[in-house]
């Protein structure tokens, strides 16, 4: 069992080698009349060798990457943003709770949401709320949920005069306050969210229910709700957890987008704006940091099926 | 199983002697995709429905000139932000262009956009897929690491990065969404190449000396297109919802091209506040382009592929 554990933790490295050289390659690639534009729109540099030299572009390869994850490794060091001349990490330390809360309140109500009406819907198969569930599920699926969130500003402040706070409002001064404060972004993301865990959730009851084990448990007198519970969803839970894993990025990007609509001061409003300005290292650090954390949370995810499945765990 | 086992029961030897030789002829078949549609307009409601939408986004594609009195793009005078009526039936924007024209006309962009981006992000995944399958060894090993690293990039990150190293332009989000989301989908390619590559008229093909390339092209390829046409089906929703999130934030297919996606961009709230028929026909065209082809691209890989009938998506 402990195997299973290290082997699953050990399987992050090379991925996120490859990464993180995905990412340093992102600079490689920028087309030579990009950096001319850098120099000239920006004002990056003088000319297009100076913003060259900036990016570290002077340097072979081999010598690039390597400075590249020395800075990283040894001190945590991202570069510096060429837009405002800051330390790339020190920005973000500011921005990854506001991204990391925002997007841990929607997973927690993606699954609030998601689990129960996938659950209600699977046992009342057929019934007309089966069919109401399911509807809100495809509805859920189609409609994106920026647009909702557009509709909800618009509306909210024609029919009730209600505007999203514009002051930001950090977790670590107030966090009753704060949390109020993402609770509208966090849940309008979630009902996208949540239509596919239900629709997962939902099809895993139907099979789990009809297994031999479940009449089982009932017939020797244990309640209704004890076999739902513990026999049914504890055995639905792997695939349900499988699609919250593939769910991960969309939440990522989801959070992102959030964050610029409602104006929360997070990771995404710094990607955005380094991308219109064309800040290539601030790019590099918020996207190695999001895939670090994708990856990261995808071997949570395999270690939870080890909890879950002790044959898993064992095999 | 059990189907097939009581069709076959049913027939007596009675009843096959009273076929005349003209009615024992086969029926004529139509081509394997006809029949496949006719299937699911007979058995798959909601698909149905689904192919209803989609062939409804196609005509107003197609015959957007003939649908619309205004150019989408010219700016009436005099006509800002006037609300829905017989004049202008879905109202006029802040710059006073006709918004039922432009939702007319963006069927015919977001169609456009997300059948090409569809088919090049295929073509990338049948590409590393089978190369990846069929050569084979440690190039396999590699490249799935690398694949492995592309799948914990959250989409719009790829697509936003993409689009910071090469500039705005529709020719490039649709790269962008090919580079974005070849990844998983090449998977499903790999798997299905590495389940014929060891069968018998494979090693046939090669003991008769055919090339590899040749092999590819006329043994393994054929193979592939049920995953391809399945993953075809149900890719196009979302090409067009990244799209439209991304011209949401400002990235995407640049004004005055009339984007769903652009024309819901928060930039333009205050100007919804005034008009709140802004907010809501451009996010209803996207939720039903999205969903009729997800409804479509669902019973469509019921029907291409039993094995998956009743499972992940069976709603």
């Amino acid at each position: 069992m402990r195997r299973y554990f290290l082997n699953r933790i050990l399987l992050i490295f090379p991925t996120i080698l490859i990464v993180s050289f995905l990412v340093f390659a992102i600079s490689r690639l920028i087309p030579g009349d990009v950096v001319e534009l850098m120099a000239n729109q920006q004002g990056y540099g003088f000319d297009a060798q100076e913003v060259r030299e900036l990016l570290g572009l002077d340097l072979p390869v081999h010598a690039q990457y390597y400075e590249y994850m020395k800075g990283i490794i040894t001190e945590g060091y991202l570069g510096h943003s060429l837009w405002s001349g800051a330390s790339i990490s020190e920005e973000l330390v500011g921005r990854i709770p506001v991204s990391a809360q925002l997007g841990l309140m929607a997973l927690f109500f993606t699954m609030l949401m998601g689990i129960p009406i996938g659950v209600i819907s699977a046992l009342k198969q057929d019934a007309a709320l089966d069919y109401t569930l399911r509807s809100y599920a495809i509805l859920g699926l189609s409609v994106p949920y920026f647009w909702t969130a557009i509709l909800f500003l618009t509306f909210g402040a024609i029919w009730f005069q209600w505007m999203p706070p514009m002051q930001f409002i950090p977790f670590t001064e107030a966090p009753w306050e704060s949390i109020k404060q993402m609770l509208t972004p966090a849940i309008l993301m979630s009902l996208s969210l949540a239509a596919g865990i239900m629709r997962m959730t939902r099809t895993m009851m139907l099979e789990v229910m009809r297994e031999d084990y479940i009449r089982t448990a009932r017939s020797k007198g244990l309640g209704y709700w004890t076999v739902v519970f513990r026999h049914a969803l504890k055995n639905a839970l792997i695939p349900i957890i499988t699609i919250i894993g593939m769910q991960l990025t969309l939440l990522v990007a989801g959070t992102m987008i959030m964050e610029s609509i409602f104006s929360l001061p997070g990771m995404g409003r710094y990607l955005f704006h380094a991308i219109t300005q064309r800040d290539y290292p601030a790019i590099q650090g918020v996207t190695l940091i999001i895939c670090t954390v994708i990856v990261t949370m995808n071997v949570i995810i395999d270690l939870t099926y080890g909890f879950l499945d002790p044959r898993i765990r064992y095999s | 199983m059990v189907e097939i086992m009581e069709e076959t029961s049913g027939v007596t030897a009675d009843s096959l002697i009273e076929f005349t030789e003209e009615e024992a002829e086969l029926p004529s078949r139509h081509h394997w995709l006809i029949e496949i549609l006719i299937q699911l307009v007979v058995t798959k409601p909601l698909g149905a429905v689904g192919l209803a939408l989609v062939l409804l986004l196609v005509v107003m594609g197609v015959a957007a000139p003939l649908l619309t009195y205004s150019d989408p793009t010219v700016l009436h005078d005099g006509a800002q932000l006037i609300a829905p009526g017989a004049e202008y039936f879905f109202g006029t924007d802040q710059l006073g262009r006709d918004i039922y024209s432009r939702i007319v006309y963006g069927a015919r962009l977001s169609l456009l956009f997300g059948i090409a981006a569809t088919f090049l992000g295929l073509s990338f995944a049948t590409l590393v897929g089978t190369l990846s399958a069929f050569i084979g060894g440690k190039f396999d090993t590699v490249v799935q690491r690398f694949v492995d690293a592309m799948m914990s990039f959250p989409y719009l990150i790829t697509m936003l990065v993409v689009m910071a190293l090469l500039g705005p332009g529709t020719l490039n989000i649709i790269f962008a969404f090919a580079i974005a989301s070849f990844a998983p989908s090449s998977r499903v390619v790999r798997s299905a190449v590495l389940s014929i590559r060891g069968s018998q008229y494979i090693l046939a093909a090669r003991a008769t000396g055919c090339t590899q390339k040749s092999i590819i092209l006329t043994h393994v390829l054929p193979n592939v297109t049920a995953p391809l046409l399945i993953m075809a089906s149900q890719g196009v929703g979302g090409a067009i919802l990244a799209e439209a999130t991304l011209s949401f934030l400002g990235f995407g297919i640049p004004p005055p091209a009339p984007s769903w996606g652009r024309m819901l961009s928060s930039d333009g709230l205050s100007h919804m506040l005034n008009g709140p028929w802004l907010a809501i026909f451009p996010g209803i065209a996207i939720s039903i382009a999205v969903f009729g082809f997800n409804m479509f691209g669902d019973a469509m890989r019921d029907l291409l592929d039993p094995k998956l009938v009743g499972g992940i998506g069976r709603l």
